[in-house]
C-alpha cells in the first residue's frame, strides 16, 4: 500500500512532463496521411510478430494490416480512440475472435514461431499460453479458490490437492490478493470488491502459468487506488511475461508500458518507445490524441 | 418552423403537459389494476365453486352393520383356501344383516330397495376383510359398509326431504329407514379413504382416483425422463454448438411454431406412429409420455435457450480465455447458471403435460379401467380424462367427485408450479 502511495504521484508528474514535452516537439507532419505505421515495428527480442493482420467483421473492415512485433519481457500498451481496433487486435493473439459470430482474421501472427491462424492449431493450449484479462472483472460465480483452480484443474496441472492449494496460494501471491483473501477462500469470488475482482481474474490467469498475458482495458471499472494495485503489478509481472495492455488513460500507459502502439480506424498509426511516442510523436494523429485534441 | 413565435416558455409548455402525463399514468394504473382485480375474482369464483362442490367427495356416507361371518356361508368345507373365501357370497351375510336391523321390511320390492341401501361394493370389503384375517370366521363383528350413492346424497343434502316424493330418488319409507339409522347411530359420513385408494367404477360410491393418479404419474415420469435430456441437449447444442446458417435457422423457426401446434395433432401423430407404427400398447403411460414427450419438447427447449442465452458472456469469455474446450466452458460454467430457468421450463412443461387431456383421447386413455395401472405398459388413464370421463357420467354422486378431482389436480399443478419457483429462488444467482 506504502509503496503504491509513493509511487502515484511520481508517475502522474512524469507523465505531465512528457505531455508539456509532446506539446512543444514538432511532430512529422503527414497531413492525415494514412499510410504505412511509422516509427519501428520491431521489438529486440521478439515473442509475437503481427504480418499484415487484417481482421472483418462480417463487411466491415475492423483492423488493416498491422504489422507489430511484441518483445519479451516487454509490456506493449495500446491506445487510441475508441473503435480502433485495439481490442480486435488484442483478441487475435488468442483467438479470442473465434467466438465472434462473423470474424475474420487474415494475415500472420506467430507466437515463439508457431502460428496462431494456423488450421492445425489447438486454441486450448493456445489459451493457457495466452491469458487474457478482461475489461470487465468475470470471475466465475464459484468460489474464490475454485476460480483459481479452474484453469490448473482443467488442464491436469496438479496431481495433488497440495498442489493445487500450492498454485493456488501463488497465483493470488503474484496477483497481491493473497493476504486479502486467504481466510475467505471458500466465499464467493463474486462477492470481492471491483478492484479485488480484477485482481482475483489476473491471479487465476497466472494460475496456469501464461507464457503471455493479454490485458483489455483492466482498470477502466477501477477506482484509482485499485488501478494503482494493478499498475504496480503489471510492473512486477513484466519480470516473467509479456504483456500487451490497451488502455484509455494515457496515464497508465505511460506508467506501465516500455513500447506504446497508437491505432486509429483500424490502421496501426505509431509505435515506438512509450517515452517517444509521448514526447515525440512522429505522427500528426498521434499526437492530436496524445494532447487531447480529439479521442 | 421559423414562424412560429410562442410567447410561451419551456417550462411553461412543460408544465402544460405535465396534468395530462399524471392522468395518462393514472389511467394506465387503474387499467392495470383493475385487470388484476378481475382476475382475482375469477381465480377466486372458480375455487369457491370447485371447492364448495368438491369438498362432500373427501367424506364418504357409511353404514354400520352387525355382520356374522358364517363359516357355512363363507368357507363350508374349512379350507381357509383364500380362492374359496375369496368367492363366497358376501352379499347374502349383508342382506341377513339388514333384516335384523330392519326385520318390519317385507315384499319383494321394499326388500330389493332395503338391499339396494348397501353398495353393490360392500362385498368386496367384506371380502378383504375376511382376507386380512380369517379368525373373523365364525365370529360377528360391526363394520362400516360404504351406502350407495343415493343414500349418500341424501345425507350430503344433494336430494331435498321438502322435494315431492314422485320427483325424489329415494321415496319415503327409504328416507325413514335413514332415519331409523340416524337414531341409532348406524349411518355417518365419515373421511372417504376410498376415493384415494380405489380405481375407476361404475358406482360413484366406489369410484376413486387412484388409477387415474397413478396413470398420470406414470406418464408424467415417461414424460420427464425423455424431454428433459433430450430438450436440455437440444437448447445447448442450438445455443451453444450449432452455426448459424439456414438450416438451425430453419429448426428454430420449426421449434417455435411447434410449440404453438394444438395438442390433439399430438395425439393424431402418437397414435399413427407409436401405437399404429410401432405397435405399441394402446392407452399405456408409455405411449401417453411419448406423446406428451413431442409436445412439451418445445416449451422446454425455447425456455433452455433463453436459460442459456442469459447467462453473462463474460462468463463464457473467462472461461475460454483460460483454455477450457468449448465443452467444459458449457458443462463447468455456463449450464449450472442456466440450470434453474431449464428447470423452471421443464416443470412448467410437465404441469402443462399433467393438464393435458387431448392428445391422450387420441391414444385411447381415455378407456374405463378399473385396475390401477402397475406400470407403464398397462391400461391406464389420466386426471384430466378422469375428471372428463366422471363430468360426463349421469349419477348425481358423480358431480362431487368431478370436482374433488379437478382438486387433486390442482394441487398437484399448485405444488408443482411451487418446486418450479422454489428452484428459480433457491438456485439463482446474481452477479
Amino acid at each position: 500500500m506504502n509503496t503504491v502511495t509513493q509511487s502515484k504521484p511520481e508517475s502522474v508528474s512524469r507523465m505531465k512532463t512528457l505531455i508539456n514535452k509532446s506539446m512543444s516537439a514538432k511532430p512529422v507532419n503527414f497531413q492525415g496521411e494514412m499510410g504505412a505505421t511509422v516509427g519501428s515495428i520491431h521489438a529486440d527480442n521478439p515473442r509475437i510478430t503481427c504480418r499484415n493482420v487484417n481482421v472483418f467483421y462480417a463487411e466491415n473492415h475492423a483492423i488493416q494490416d498491422i504489422n507489430l512485433d511484441i518483445g519479451t519481457n516487454e509490456v506493449i500498451s495500446l491506445i487510441g480512440p475508441s473503435g480502433c481496433g485495439k481490442s480486435t487486435f488484442l483478441r487475435c493473439l488468442n483467438r479470442m475472435n473465434d467466438t465472434v459470430e462473423g470474424c475474420r482474421v487474415s494475415g500472420e501472427i506467430k507466437i515463439d514461431d508457431v502460428d496462431v491462424y494456423s488450421k492445425h492449431l489447438d486454441v486450448v493450449p493456445l489459451r493457457a499460453q495466452v491469458g487474457m484479462v478482461f475489461q470487465k472483472p468475470n470471475p466465475f460465480p464459484k468460489s474464490i479458490y475454485d476460480n483459481i483452480a479452474y484453469g490448473p484443474k482443467i488442464h491436469g496441472l496438479a496431481s495433488t490437492k497440495a498442489e493445487l492449494d500450492q498454485i493456488v496460494e501463488s497465483s493470488l501471491r503474484k496477483a497481491g490478493l493473497w493476504d486479502e483473501v486467504k481466510d475467505r477462500l471458500d466465499q464467493p469470488g463474486t462477492g470481492l470488491s471491483g478492484g479485488q475482482q480484477q485482481r482475483l481474474c489476473i491471479a487465476r490467469t497466472l494460475s496456469v502459468e501464461p507464457e503471455v498475458i493479454l490485458m483489455d482495458e483492466p482498470c477502466s471499472a477501477l477506482d484509482p487506488i485499485a488501478t494503482a494495485k494493478i499498475e504496480q503489478l503489471i510492473d512486477e509481472l513484466r519480470q516473467r511475461y509479456t504483456i500487451a495492455i490497451v488502455t484509455h488513460s494515457m496515464q497508465q500507459a505511460a506508467r506501465v508500458s516500455q513500447r506504446t502502439a497508437y491505432f486509429h480506424l483500424g490502421k496501426l498509426i505509431e509505435v515506438g518507445k512509450t517515452s517517444d511516442v509521448f514526447t515525440n510523436p512522429l505522427h500528426e494523429l498521434t499526437q492530436d490524441y496524445i494532447t487531447g485534441r480529439f479521442g | 418552423m421559423n414562424n412560429r413565435t410562442d410567447s410561451l416558455s419551456t417550462m411553461e409548455k412543460v408544465r402544460k403537459g405535465i396534468a395530462k402525463r399524471r392522468s395518462a399514468e393514472r389511467r394506465f394504473r387503474f387499467y392495470g389494476l383493475t385487470g388484476i382485480v378481475l382476475g382475482l375474482v375469477f381465480v377466486l369464483i372458480l375455487f369457491i365453486s370447485i371447492i364448495g362442490k368438491g369438498y362432500g367427495a373427501f367424506q364418504q356416507t357409511q353404514i354400520a352393520l352387525d355382520i356374522e361371518f358364517l363359516e357355512s356361508v363363507i368357507d363350508p368345507n374349512q379350507t381357509r383356501d383364500s380362492k374359496v373365501i375369496s368367492r363366497a357370497d358376501y352379499n347374502s351375510l349383508i342382506r341377513k344383516s339388514l333384516t335384523k336391523v330392519f326385520p318390519e321390511v317385507k315384499g319383494r320390492r321394499q326388500i330389493r330397495d332395503l338391499n339396494r341401501m348397501i353398495s353393490s361394493g360392500a362385498m368386496f370389503q367384506l371380502r378383504d376383510r375376511v382376507l386380512e384375517d380369517p379368525s373373523v370366521i365364525g365370529r360377528s363383528e360391526r363394520v362400516w359398509l360404504l351406502a350407495s350413492d343415493d343414500y349418500d346424497m341424501l345425507m350430503k343434502g344433494h336430494i331435498e326431504r321438502s322435494v315431492p316424493e314422485s320427483e325424489r330418488r329415494l321415496k319415503d319409507h327409504q328416507v325413514a329407514w335413514v332415519d331409523k339409522l340416524l337414531e341409532q347411530g348406524l349411518i355417518k359420513k365419515r373421511f372417504n379413504t376410498f376415493f384415494f385408494t380405489a380405481g375407476d367404477s361404475r358406482a360413484p360410491e366406489m369410484a376413486g382416483i387412484r388409477g387415474a393418479l397413478m396413470g398420470s404419474m406414470y406418464t408424467l415420469f415417461v414424460t420427464l425422463v425423455l424431454s428433459f435430456p433430450i430438450g436440455a441437449a437440444t437448447a445447448v447444442y442450438l445455443e451453444e454448438f450449432a452455426p448459424t446458417n439456414k438450416w438451425t435457422d430453419l429448426i428454430e423457426v420449426n421449434i417455435n411454431n411447434l410449440a404453438a401446434v394444438p395438442s390433439i395433432v399430438f395425439g393424431l401423430l402418437g397414435l399413427a406412429m407409436f401405437i399404429n407404427f410401432f405397435g405399441l400398447p394402446r392407452s399405456a403411460p408409455l405411449v401417453g409420455g411419448l406423446v406428451l414427450t413431442l409436445m412439451t419438447l418445445p416449451t422446454i427447449i425455447i425456455a433452455g435457450r433463453a436459460a442459456l442465452k442469459s447467462v453473462p458472456p463474460s462468463i463464457r469469455e473467462a472461461a475460454l480465455g483460460m483454455g477450457a474446450s468449448k465443452l467444459q466452458t458449457v458443462f463447468h460454467h455456463v449450464l449450472p447458471l442456466a440450470l434453474p430457468g431449464m428447470l423452471t421450463g421443464t416443470i412448467i412443461g410437465m404441469a402443462q403435460a399433467l393438464g393435458e387431456t387431448a392428445p391422450l383421447l387420441m391414444i385411447g386413455m381415455v378407456a374405463f379401467i378399473v385396475d390401477i395401472p402397475k406400470g407403464i405398459f398397462d391400461s391406464a388413464t389420466v386426471l384430466p380424462v378422469q375428471i372428463y370421463l366422471w363430468a360426463d357420467s349421469p349419477e348425481r354422486a358423480f358431480v362431487e367427485r368431478t370436482s374433488a378431482a379437478i382438486m387433486v389436480l390442482l394441487a398437484f399443478l399448485i405444488s408443482m408450479n411451487a418446486v418450479a419457483v422454489f428452484l428459480r429462488k433457491r438456485f439463482e444467482r446474481r452477479w
